[in-house]
Parts: C-alpha cells; sequence; structure tokens
C-alpha cells in the first residue's frame, strides 16, 4: 500500500470511504511527517491537537455518511487567512500576537467540507515576497535539492511557499494559497506541485489580511490537478460579505476532467520569450506544447502585446493599494504596540517595530505612487495599462480556448543567491503577473525537471470563470508529463 | 440692498460656501451591519469591519444609497447612475482603517438647487454643486484621564452626506438660511433628523472676501459649528478678520480655522507642515456603484410633497401670504396640523389660530408639534364654532385656554360653561333696552353728538350678557335703537 502521505486527496477519499483507514490515521500520518519536516519551518503556527480533535470528528460524519467533500483530509492553511481562535500573524512581527475572533469565509468553506488544518503555513511578510524569506518567522526551505550541490538550501518561492513546501514534504495533502501577482504559482512550480489563482472574485477575500485587494485571491495548492479541483470547489463560491466576490455559482469542477481536449486552440504568446529565458525553461514549454499538439489541441500564436509593462504597472498598483490597506496596522487596536510620547510616535515606532523592510519598501512605494502631483503619472497610468493588459488577453481570447506559458523563469534559488536589488526578485513574478492583473485565472503545474533536477513549471491561462477548461488541459498535460519525481527529502 | 461690511478701504462683499455633514437616518452604518443609535455606551455598536480587523471588508448598505438619491431628488439634482467609492487617506486614532472611505472624483449626486426664504418674504436661489455619500469617523475623548485619550468608535463608520453648495450666499443671513433650508428638505425626505445639537447636521464653511467686481479671493474653511446662530456668527467673524487682515496689508491664507463658541472667534486649525496629502483613490474594495434609472424612479415616486411646493399651493388654496406659508411648511409636521385644522375651514382663520394663540400656547409649554397642547381636531372644531357663529372671537380665546388646561373639546366646554353666543333679538334687545334705561344721561349725550358712546353701550350689552351677545346683532339693533 503507498504510504499515507503519497497518496492524494482524491485517492485518500476513496480509501476513507472504504474504511481502508481511518481520518485519524490519516492526519496522524500527516503529522508525524510534519515533525519530521519541521526544520523546512513550513509551519509558523502547528494546530496537531485541533486537528486530530477535527479527524475524530470526520471519522464520525464518514461513518454516518455525512462526509463532505474533503473530509478528513489534512491540509496546511496559509497565515493570510484569519482562522477564529487560532493566531494569525501574516508572518508579521506586527501580527505575531493576533488571535482573530472570526473565521475567513475560504477557510470557514473549508471547514464545512471536513478538511482538517494541521496548521498555519508560513509565507512572504504580509504575502510580499517571491521566496518567502521576508518572513517574520524565518526563512523557509524548499524540500528539493540540487542535483550538483545538496547542501545549497532553497527557496520554495513566494509568497506561499510555506504552503507550497509542506505539500511538496508531504507533511499535508494540500494548502491554501493566495495570489497576488504570483504567490500559488510561482512557489508551486519551485517545489513541483499544482496551485491555481483562481479567477478574481471565484473566492471569497473576505478575512484574508488584505495585501492588493484588487488582485488578491485565494486558490488552492495541492499535488494533483483534481485535487486542485476538489479543493477549489470547497473554497469557491460567491460571498455576500466581500463585494467583489461574484455572484456566480461554482460549477463541479473535477467534472471537467474529461482528459479530451481534442479541437481546443492553445494561445503561445509570442511575448514570452525574452532575451535571456534560459534554454531549460524554453525546452520545457515547447515540449509541453509538443504535449498539447499529441493530445489534439492545436497551438496558435498570439500576441499580448502591452506584457512589457506589466511588471512595472504591478508594482505601482500593488504597493498603492498596500500602503492604503496596511494603514490599520497602527498598534491602537490590536498587534503590536510601542509607546510613544505623541500619537504620531507611537503610530511610528509601531510600524517601525513590526513591519519588515520589504514591507516598508512597498508602503514607501505605494504612498509616493499616489501622492498629489504624482497620482496621474504613477497610479493613473498604471490604471489604463492595467486595462491594455486585460484587453489583450480579452483580444487572445476570440481566437484561443487557453494560454500555455511557463510559470517562472528559472527553477527554485538558493537563499541568499539573489543579489541586493529587489527588482531582481520582483522579476520572478515576469510570468504570472500579467494573469493577475487581468483578474484570469491561471493554473501552475510541474512540467518536469531541470538538469539540476528541480522541479519546473508551466502555467495555464483561462477565460475569466473558465477555470474548468484549464483544469481539463491541466489534467491531459499532467498525465502527459508524468511527474513522479520526489524531492530529496521525501522517501518512498 | 446687499449686505456688505464697511472697512477703513471701503465695502467689502462676503462670498460663503457651505458644507453641510448630513448623518443619513439608517438603522445600520454605510458599510457594516453595526447600529447607529446616539447615545449609546462607548464602543457598543462597533463591528468587525468598523474597528478595521485584518481582512474585514465593506459592504455598501443599500438603504444608505436610497436616502442619498432621495436627497439628491429632493435638492433637484442630478442623480448620477455610476458614482465611486475612493479612500482618502490619513492616520488618526479615530479613524481605525487609516482611511475614509468617500466619494472623490464621481460623487453619487451632481449638481441641484436649493431656494432660500429670505425673512423679507423674497426668495434667492443657492447652487448645489455636489452630494456625496461618506463614512463618518470616531470619537476621541481627550477629558476622560489626565495623560491618555480615549477613543468611542460607534460613530466611525456611520453613512454621512456630504452637500456641498457653490459659492453663492453673500451674507451670514443668506448661509443661516440655506442650512434651514436643507434642514427642512432633509427632514422632509426623511433622509437626516437635522439634529445639530447631536452633530447629525454640521456645516462647514468656506468664507471669503471681496471687493465689489473682483474675482474671489483666498477663502478660510471655518468648522466646528453646531448651531445656525454659531454659523452667522462665526462668519461675521471671519469675514471681518479677513478685512482686517486684508486692510492691513496681510494676505489671507487658504486654511482650517475652527469656531469658537465661547470666545466667539476662529483660530487657525493646522499649520501648513501639517496639511494632509490625502492621497485619494477608488477603494479596490468596493465595485463601481450603479444605479438603474428604475431604481431612481421608484425614489422619485415615493418622494414627499416638499417644502417649496407645499408652500406654493397652500398661497394657492389656501390664499395665504408667501410669509404665513412659508413659516407653516418649514416643518413638514407644522404644515401637516395646519392642513388638519383648514381642511374643508377658512383657511385664513386657521392660519390665524394655528400661527397666533396655538402657536404662542407651544412656545410657553415648550411643546413639539408631535405633542400639541390641543389636537387639530380640537382647534379645528372651535374655528367651526367661531365660523358658524356659536361663539365669537373673544369668547374662543377663552374656551382655547380652557381647551388647553382641560383637554376637553371646544363644543363641550362651551356647552358645560353656557358660552354659546345669543342670537335671539329677542333677547339681545332686552338686554340693550335695560343699558339704555339705566344710562338716560348718556343716551341724551349720543344723540347729541358724542358717537363715541356707542362703543360703551356695546360693551355694557357683552358685559351684561356674559360675552355672549353675537357682537353683529348688538351693532345693529343698538344701532336701530339709537337713530
Amino acid at each position: 500500500m503507498t504510504k499515507l502521505t503519497n497518496l492524494t486527496m482524491a485517492d485518500a477519499r476513496k480509501a476513507l470511504a472504504a474504511k481502508e483507514f481511518t481520518a485519524v490515521e490519516l492526519v496522524d500520518a500527516h503529522i508525524k511527517q510534519a515533525e519530521k519536516a519541521k526544520p523546512l519551518n513550513a509551519f509558523v503556527t502547528e494546530t496537531f491537537d485541533l486537528a486530530r480533535e477535527q479527524a475524530k470528528a470526520s471519522d464520525v460524519r464518514i461513518a454516518k455518511g455525512e462526509a463532505g467533500a474533503m473530509e478528513g483530509l489534512p491540509i496546511g492553511m496559509k497565515d493570510l487567512f484569519c482562522t477564529e481562535g487560532v493566531r494569525t500573524t501574516a508572518c508579521s512581527k506586527i501580527l505575531s500576537n493576533f488571535v482573530p475572533p472570526y473565521e475567513s469565509t475560504v477557510s470557514g468553506n473549508l471547514k464545512k467540507a471536513g478538511a482538517v488544518t494541521i496548521g498555519k503555513t508560513a509565507l512572504d511578510e504580509f504575502a510580499m515576497g517571491s521566496s518567502n524569506m521576508t518572513s517574520a518567522f524565518g526563512n523557509v526551505e524548499n524540500p528539493w535539492k540540487r542535483k550538483s550541490d545538496p547542501s545549497v538550501k532553497l527557496v520554495p518561492g513566494g509568497s506561499s511557499g510555506g504552503s507550497a513546501s509542506a505539500i511538496a514534504s508531504r507533511s499535508v495533502m494540500a494548502a491554501t494559497g493566495t495570489d497576488t501577482g504570483g504567490s500559488i504559482r510561482q512557489p508551486a512550480a519551485f517545489c513541483g506541485i499544482v496551485g491555481i489563482k483562481p479567477t478574481y472574485g471565484r473566492c471569497s477575500r473576505w478575512g484574508v489580511v488584505a495585501f492588493a485587494s484588487s488582485l488578491d485571491q485565494a486558490g488552492p495548492m495541492t499535488r494533483s490537478v483534481r485535487d486542485a479541483a476538489i479543493m477549489l470547489g470547497a473554497m469557491a463560491g460567491h460571498d455576500p460579505k466581500d463585494s467583489t466576490s461574484a455572484p456566480m455559482p461554482v460549477p463541479n469542477f473535477e467534472a471537467a476532467l474529461t482528459g479530451d481536449i481534442r479541437g481546443l486552440k492553445v494561445g503561445i504568446p509570442k511575448e514570452y520569450r525574452p532575451d535571456g529565458l534560459s534554454a531549460e525553461v524554453q525546452a520545457l514549454w515547447d515540449n509541453g506544447i509538443a504535449m498539447l499538439k499529441d493530445a489534439g489541441a492545436t497551438p496558435v500564436e498570439i500576441s499580448l502585446p502591452h506584457t512589457k509593462y506589466a511588471l512595472a504597472t504591478y508594482y505601482i498598483i500593488a504597493p498603492a493599494e498596500c500602503s492604503s490597506n496596511l494603514a490599520r496596522y497602527d498598534g491602537l487596536r490590536y498587534g503590536v504596540r510601542v509607546e510613544g510620547k505623541t500619537l504620531d510616535e507611537m503610530y511610528s515606532k509601531s510600524r517601525a517595530a513590526g513591519f519588515g523592510k520589504e514591507v516598508r519598501r512597498r508602503i514607501l512605494v505605494g504612498t509616493y505612487v499616489l501622492s498629489a502631483g504624482y497620482y496621474d503619472a504613477y497610479y493613473a497610468k498604471a490604471q489604463k495599462v492595467r486595462r491594455l493588459i486585460a484587453d489583450d488577453f480579452a483580444k487572445a481570447f476570440q481566437t484561443v480556448d487557453v494560454i500555455l506559458t511557463p510559470t517562472a523563469p528559472s527553477a527554485a534559488f538558493g537563499m541568499g543567491e539573489t543579489d541586493d536589488n529587489p527588482v531582481t526578485m520582483w522579476l520572478n513574478d515576469v510570468f504570472t503577473i500579467p494573469t493577475s492583473m487581468a483578474g484570469l485565472p491561471g493554473l501552475s503545474l510541474p512540467g518536469g525537471l531541470s538538469a539540476d533536477g528541480l522541479p519546473l513549471g508551466l502555467q495555464l491561462i483561462g477565460r475569466p470563470f473558465d477555470e474548468e477548461t484549464v483544469l481539463r488541459v491541466a489534467d491531459v498535460m499532467e498525465k502527459a508529463v508524468g511527474f513522479n519525481a520526489l524531492p530529496a527529502f521525501v522517501e518512498v | 440692498m446687499a449686505y456688505v461690511i464697511q472697512g477703513e478701504t471701503g465695502d467689502w462683499e462676503l462670498v460663503i460656501g457651505l458644507e453641510i455633514h448630513a448623518q443619513v437616518t439608517s438603522k445600520s452604518k454605510l458599510f457594516s451591519g453595526a447600529a447607529t443609535d446616539f447615545g449609546a455606551e462607548p464602543n457598543t455598536q462597533v463591528s468587525l469591519v468598523d474597528a478595521a480587523m485584518p481582512g474585514m471588508l465593506p459592504v455598501i448598505n443599500e438603504k444608505c444609497v436610497e436616502q442619498a438619491v432621495r436627497t439628491g431628488l429632493g435638492l433637484k439634482a442630478q442623480i448620477n447612475l455610476t458614482s465611486v467609492f475612493a479612500r482618502k487617506n490619513y492616520f488618526y486614532a479615530d479613524l481605525p482603517q487609516g482611511y475614509q472611505i468617500s466619494q472623490f472624483e464621481f460623487p453619487i449626486v451632481g449638481e441641484g438647487e436649493v431656494i432660500l426664504d429670505m425673512p423679507d418674504g423674497s426668495t434667492r436661489s443657492v447652487g448645489i454643486e455636489r452630494l456625496h455619500l461618506e463614512q463618518d469617523a470616531g470619537k476621541s475623548m481627550h477629558d476622560q484621564h489626565p495623560s491618555k485619550s480615549f477613543i468611542d468608535l460607534n460613530r466611525a463608520g456611520v453613512c454621512l452626506m456630504e452637500i456641498v453648495s457653490k459659492p453663492d450666499m453673500r451674507s451670514p443671513e443668506e448661509a443661516a438660511a440655506y442650512v434651514t433650508k436643507v434642514r427642512s428638505i432633509l427632514r422632509y425626505l426623511g433622509s437626516c433628523d437635522g439634529n445639530m445639537a447631536e452633530g447629525s447636521l454640521r456645516a462647514d464653511a468656506n468664507v471669503s472676501v471681496r471687493k465689489a467686481g473682483e474675482p474671489y479671493r483666498t477663502r478660510a474653511e471655518i468648522k466646528n459649528v453646531n448651531s445656525i446662530r454659531f454659523l452667522q456668527q462665526a462668519i461675521e467673524f471671519e469675514a471681518r478678520r479677513q478685512i482686517d487682515v486684508y486692510e492691513e496689508g496681510g494676505t489671507v491664507v487658504q486654511e482650517t480655522r475652527l469656531w469658537d463658541s465661547v470666545k466667539g472667534e476662529t483660530r487657525s486649525m493646522r499649520s501648513k507642515e501639517m496639511a494632509h496629502d490625502y492621497r485619494y483613490f477608488p477603494d479596490p474594495d468596493l465595485l463601481p456603484l450603479v444605479l438603474t434609472q428604475v431604481f431612481v424612479d421608484d425614489i422619485k415616486a415615493t418622494l414627499p410633497e416638499l417644502p417649496d411646493e407645499k408652500k406654493e399651493r397652500f398661497i394657492k388654496d389656501y390664499s395665504l401670504s408667501t410669509y404665513d406659508a412659508g413659516v407653516l411648511v418649514a416643518e413638514q409636521a407644522n404644515a401637516d396640523f395646519f392642513e388638519a385644522v383648514a381642511k374643508g375651514r377658512d383657511p385664513k382663520l386657521a392660519c390665524n389660530w394655528v400661527m397666533g394663540d396655538f402657536a404662542a400656547a407651544q412656545n410657553k409649554q415648550s411643546r413639539s408639534i408631535d405633542n400639541p397642547v390641543v389636537t387639530a381636531a380640537n382647534l379645528g372644531g372651535l374655528v367651526d364654532l367661531i365660523a358658524d357663529n356659536t361663539i365669537s372671537g373673544r369668547i374662543a380665546k377663552e374656551v382655547f385656554e380652557l381647551m388647553v388646561e382641560t383637554g376637553k373639546a371646544p363644543a363641550e366646554i362651551v356647552e358645560e360653561k353656557g358660552l354659546k353666543q345669543v342670537t335671539d333679538t329677542g333677547a339681545i334687545e332686552s338686554a340693550i333696552d335695560a343699558v339704555l334705561a339705566a344710562n338716560p344721561d348718556k343716551v341724551a349725550d349720543f344723540k347729541g353728538g358724542k358717537d363715541k358712546l356707542f362703543g360703551f353701550f356695546v360693551g355694557q350689552v357683552m358685559k351684561n350678557t356674559g360675552g355672549k351677545a353675537n357682537p353683529a346683532l348688538v351693532n345693529d339693533i343698538l344701532k336701530a335703537k339709537l337713530s
């Protein structure tokens, strides 16, 4: 029998229903693995005891035939989702003591579906980063190792790096992520797993600590496309408490996995081949195109001419929104407070002590671009460009059904290998940001290994609210790729 | 004649624009379900959204939108079917989000017009620039602790309408008339209770001065004015201050000034280096607010008759003077009371009673119209008794006093006290005969040319009949007997 920690959720669900093992056994096996994987630092807060209780309750429901869609399945919860009674930090010092008296809609939906959370997973502080190195609770390590030098500690990507590391290390079967400019897809690619950022508005943002409201979107991170379909179905849904949540029914995403993509047109954007794109990533992409062709789909070259402006535009809009969203962390009502002689002094001291360097940098950038005299040149212009980027996609989707690109320009890098220039780090999101700007669904799945034995991701982008096509194509590709490599960390 | 202030260098004209902050009458806040009751214990009406907890999101309260549209229609203003909420960013302890959700570039209501009713019966038109929706802040309390400030968030997130006028007012009186009229319209519409003492209606004044024919000069904004009387005083003070500055060779700076009602002066609120850059941008948590024409039309269909239309109708239907009609319609309840009294009766007589003895009695007892000293039905009954000659106007005053005292119906009082007017000519004739017989000398004097004695005879007759004799009949019969 396969080890419990190597199962997909789809298989585990069947086995639980067939009483091959109990939810308690399944959860315990993952807790044991999480304890073993502790050096990876994937969790900020462990909720093992709570998880065991929940697993017992799941077993009762399974016995009664009342199992939810994710009944008894152990997951990780990105520490950006507020969880009632369980500390929620956003991996920031300023929220290091914050215990929400409420449950986010998405984590609540997962709870209702029976999912068992074994811990809150780490992230870049306030989801700002692509390496998980901006967390106030220490770096998270990627369980994968370079063949050439296994001693180098690699980053899991970010911001949902804790979730990705926990999934890849088999500490959980799946985890929640949030994606603002690539925060689900890039760590999924770096850790050899599947992650989908749904269409903006598909999952409620209520109770998710905000980074950039017009871009933030929650999504599942899993080890298979089918699992992503199952989990997305459990997370999604219209929420009247979030005005930007779409009043649309949630389709049966699993039913979309028909295995048949014949006749589909797959867009290949010519602008996604920048100079200096590694031959390895290039080859991976070409291989992906070939697989889709074999499955009966037709590759079509498309143009997304405003792609080159996406990164610059993103780094105006996201910081602008963050500078305003993070104003509430002032030490007054909750979180860390450093006393001062005046109100202003208290603000300055609390925020200086509470926020890390990257967060402070983005607040400053955001404050600047919204300032009187600069607004039109930066924010207003960025919004216009954002519209043009969205229009590029809309035009492309008149002729194609889905778009295929690489997820990230490289495999996971080593901690400390990037230089001090934050822009180098920001470039990691160059393939994922345009999708976010347009609010479209984007999925990353493992496309193969680099020469150095590290996973590389391919990204599928779909029409608004057409996660079904994205999942269907991803499912076909997943089978074609046959990705079965395991991180060095994991025993079979 | 135009209002001017005389300075050493000549006459100065005032230019006034007002920003009224009106608290929208709604059970819950603009973006949260928390209650809005006035006077609740501190921090008992605060939702997670109002406290700006992490991950909390605003959801628009449809009732508030409806009230804004209703108010816009009442101000004869353009309703913008698409409007946008924007964040106004600044740090303060009573602003939990670190920004106020307001409307900036695209307000829900555009240009409109308010007609002022001046005390002399004339009218003036003041333009409305815009009306937008925004959140109120909480309340900072600096007097509760020697070294700390306390914060009450009950008010945080309560819905306000900011109604911005054009700089169309030229005197403190016009400013007062404007606030009075806007408040009257808001109350008619039921969109704001207009209570300035409780802070549900606040007015900030933009004041500048200029010589006749000049373009606008720099203005100062006066805040913290919580009554119409203070508004007039503050404008007068500020105009005089600015004139002094100019006449001493100085320049007026654009700034916010606070009205100090104790000292009767305005003073600079914040220095220049503290000037805020609010970094307005569209709130990404909220979609643009899009209304359908049907939504607007449905509200339009439920609008009550507003003061201006009611005034017109009172003048037309009841032949009231412009002044009387203006006074009666200022408060809807007063107008309703008047109409209940006047319906099917002599409107002028009804108006005299409502604005005369009734209003005086109300004032004396400090009653509101919801709690009248006599009911409209009873006051109408009294008017009926006068009209059908059951009692005279003089007796009616007596009856009215008794109505106020006892709460009884006028007919009942007249019956009980036997105040019914005597219209029996025989009885009046004998009363006159008795008076004439008792005063033969005066009769002789009258006949000798002392016309003024006629009044004496009337008075005697009325006295002897306890005031109940019909005065017209007394006059007629007496004239006949003395000729």
